[in-house]
């Protein structure tokens, strides 16, 4: 919990109930553990998960490592300023960067890192085929949970070759606005739940087994399934899943290293919020869901946080001095500054409280609370500020 | 007189973090004027209806939420709520139109169901647009069932929503005969015709402003009829433009705001003054920002809508105050 146990009215008596609230996050303690290999930055969409994944990214090489952020979608002004304006998955250097590490960035493309793995896995003749059929064309471009398995696909490729040759001590990940809130640590098994599955050796079955094996239940889909969606479709798919039969076997074996790598210990997890009651809840979500599978989670990030006015007026006060003010027919611009002041306390009290409450259900999670910029980020001092008021504790 | 007298399909996009979910409950609420039926319904499964309504989860049916906002004279019409979910729409597809009945659970059984509502590309869309398409579309002649008169559909994020919309075509490239693919077409008639507009809910800030003209020129593209520009969370406008122009260069009147918060019966410190000026140095900050996003935002050449940020939140209350402004600025 960011607002620290100095800003409580001093207790007496045995601390009960909502008294247990959790530490301040330590960024710069993780981002200096020379064992924090991976940060991976999730959270639902809005959130300014892309700004936290780039600004720590970038205090971390300034604090002296060698780093590479994995971006999702940054804003264009912001990609301009890391270097990558250019969709190509090639990790570029960012110039600009203080200090003695080193700092990478890259912007995943979906369709061309899943063509890779297809161009990898495959005989060159049947990765052609593979790529031509209208199915892995669909499937590669618009399958809800491409985007989330193709960045653990990427990090996997990005931790082994910086393990072979010591390229990144550090990868940061940004991951995509899920539309369940994991998707990315649902794909390795979703695929092989799918690959293993009754419907995809049904499939396979013409193609490997002789036709007597066609028992009625069989029947009864194939002729099902052709009513519905045509022969050609169906004949389609039967191609595209005998063709990467083969090469799914590598697909999943590594879409379950990538899973293990994630719950290792050079692992950590962010879970990036805003202070609005939807984005805690699914903040909420993705904590227990990470705890459930074990996955090591280093804290929350609650970005864009109303800035504390200070000061002792409150919203009532404020307002009905402003009230006065406007009866009196003067003083326009003070009573316009009395309702700002009304206003800013509104939203820091309902933030604060917004927060207080997603630490009594998880004390356990340490807490970075950001304040709001007053302007947009896109540039390398706009991250740095971010960096700051990421690692300042509370 | 509303802006959007022939549409009945109201799709509400935007990009995550805007607000979306709550336009949309807010233009329902706004439709539903006396006598008119309207359909809110949700389709990622995060059940933000019944939380921003306060009732139990939605199932896949639909149900009575509330009545709409009254009109002059007090009159309301009834919104009614909808959570699609992909599996329940095969499921109910195939029941209606192919009297599957042993083949269906075979289906099922073989993990037919679920190849088609997780893995399959584009199906999980097609069968909730399917739907959508179904509730619009609906006539008479099935007596048990509601006609709307609009439908509002809080649809994905505004980087999916072209995907999203479109993909019964991309379906159809797959499925190039059969009736899906006729169903298919007949559903992307309705989606690009002027019955349908897709609205999408920006702030003003930089990256929302621009995924919105992105996702505008990928829509026309489509040829999918774009709608408006809610633009939400407008910041209060409590200081005039010379005000804010003097808290930019931190020349605003101390003495007399010293002289005014005593007036108003406020016990004045230096460190309450430092405070409020500091305050009105952030907030022109960010309406400078605002001002300069505003102005792209009318560049888009859409019609567009303001919505108030709410300090305290928002609850009922608060949703019918917002749809009370989206009447008054003709969205409904």
């Amino acid at each position: 919990m960011a607002r620290s146990s100095a800003h409580r009215p001093s207790r007496v008596g045995p601390a009960t109930g909502p008294g247990h609230h959790a530490d301040p996050l330590d960024v710069d303690a993780l981002l200096d553990d020379p064992r924090t290999g991976i940060i991976v930055c999730c959270g639902s969409g809005g959130v300014g998960k892309t700004t936290t994944s780039a600004a720590l990214a970038l205090r971390a090489a300034e604090r002296g490592r060698k780093v590479v952020v994995l971006t999702i979608d940054p804003a264009r002004r912001l990609a301009q300023s890391m270097g990558i304006e250019e969709l190509d998955n090639t990790p570029r250097p960012v110039t600009g960067v203080q200090g003695s590490g080193h700092l990478d960035a890259m912007m995943l493309d979906m369709k061309r890192t899943f063509d890779e793995v297809v161009l990898s896995q495959a005989s060159p003749e049947k990765a052609r085929q593979i790529l031509a059929n209208p199915f892995y064309i669909a499937l590669s471009s618009s399958f809800a949970g491409t985007q989330e398995y193709m960045a653990m696909e990427k990090l996997g490729q990005i931790h082994r070759d910086a393990q072979d040759s010591g390229t990144y001590d550090l990868i940061v990940v940004d991951t995509p606005p899920s539309r369940s809130a994991l998707d990315f640590l649902d794909a390795p098994e979703r695929l092989s739940s799918f690959l293993d599955g009754r419907f995809v050796r049904l499939l396979l079955m013409p193609a490997k087994g002789p036709a007597k094996l066609m028992t009625a239940g069989i029947g009864l889909i194939t002729n099902a399934l052709t009513k519905i969606l045509g022969a050609q479709f169906l004949k389609d798919l039967q191609t595209f899943v005998t063709a990467l039969d083969t090469v799914f076997g590598g697909f999943r074996q590594r879409a379950q290293q990538t899973y293990s790598l994630l719950k290792a210990d050079g692992t950590a997890f962010l879970v990036v919020a805003a202070p609005e009651a939807d984005a805690l809840r699914e903040a909420e979500y993705f904590v227990e869901r990470l705890s459930e599978d074990e996955m090591p989670l280093a804290g929350l990030v609650v970005n864009r946080a109303s800035p504390d006015p200070g000061g002792e007026l409150s919203a009532d006060e404020a307002m009905t001095a402003a009230e006065r003010l406007r009866r009196t027919g003067d003083g326009s611009l003070t009573a316009g500054l009395l309702r700002l002041h009304a206003d800013r306390v509104r939203m820091v009290e309902r933030e604060r409280t917004l927060r207080e409450r997603f630490a009594t259900a998880h004390p356990q999670v340490a807490t970075a609370v950001v304040p709001a910029l007053a302007g947009d980020v896109h540039d390398l001092d706009g991250l740095r500020r971010v960096g700051n008021l990421l690692a300042r504790r509370h | 007189m509303s802006d959007w007298p022939k549409v009945r399909l109201h799709v509400v996009t935007g990009k995550g973090g805007t607000g979306k979910s709550t336009v949309a409950s807010a233009l329902a609420l706004a439709l539903a004027t006396r006598g008119r039926n309207v359909l809110l319904c949700e389709v990622e499964g995060r059940q933000g209806i019944a939380r921003m309504f306060d009732v139990d989860p939605l199932p896949y049916q639909e149900r009575r939420l509330t009545t709409g906002l009254p009109d002059e004279d007090g009159g309301r019409g009834v919104v009614h709520a909808l959570h699609i979910d992909a599996e329940s729409a095969l499921l109910e597809y195939l029941s209606m139109y192919y009297r599957l009945g042993r083949a269906g659970k075979a289906l099922d059984r073989f993990g037919v169901i679920e190849f088609a509502t997780t893995i399959a590309p584009g199906v999980r869309d097609v069968l909730l647009t399917g739907k959508v398409y179904e509730a619009v579309q609906r006539n008479s002649r099935n007596k048990s069932a509601i006609e709307y008169d609009a439908v509002v559909l809080d649809a994905p994020p505004t980087g999916r929503i072209t995907q999203f919309l479109n993909v019964s075509n991309e379906l159809a490239g797959l499925a190039k005969v059969g009736p899906i693919k006729a169903q298919s077409d007949t559903m992307m008639t309705l989606f690009r015709s002027p019955r349908t507009a897709v609205h999408l809910v920006t702030v003003l800030e930089e990256m929302p402003v621009q995924e919105t003209a992105d996702g505008i020129a990928e829509l026309r593209t489509a040829k999918l009829p774009v709608g408006g520009v809610i633009v939400n969370q407008v910041r209060p406008r409590d200081l005039d433009a010379d005000d804010l122009a003097a808290a930019r260069a931190g020349t605003l009147d101390r003495d007399r705001i010293e002289a005014d918060l005593a007036a108003g019966g406020i016990t004045v410190s230096p460190a309450l003054v430092d405070g409020l000026l500091a305050e009105a140095a952030d907030h022109a900050e960010r309406r400078a920002l605002e001002d300069s996003q505003r102005e792209l935002v009318a560049g888009l050449d859409v019609p567009s809508y303001e919505l108030p940020r709410m300090a305290g939140g928002i609850d009922l209350g608060g949703l019918y105050e917002l749809a009370g402004l989206l009447r008054a600025q003709g969205m409904a």
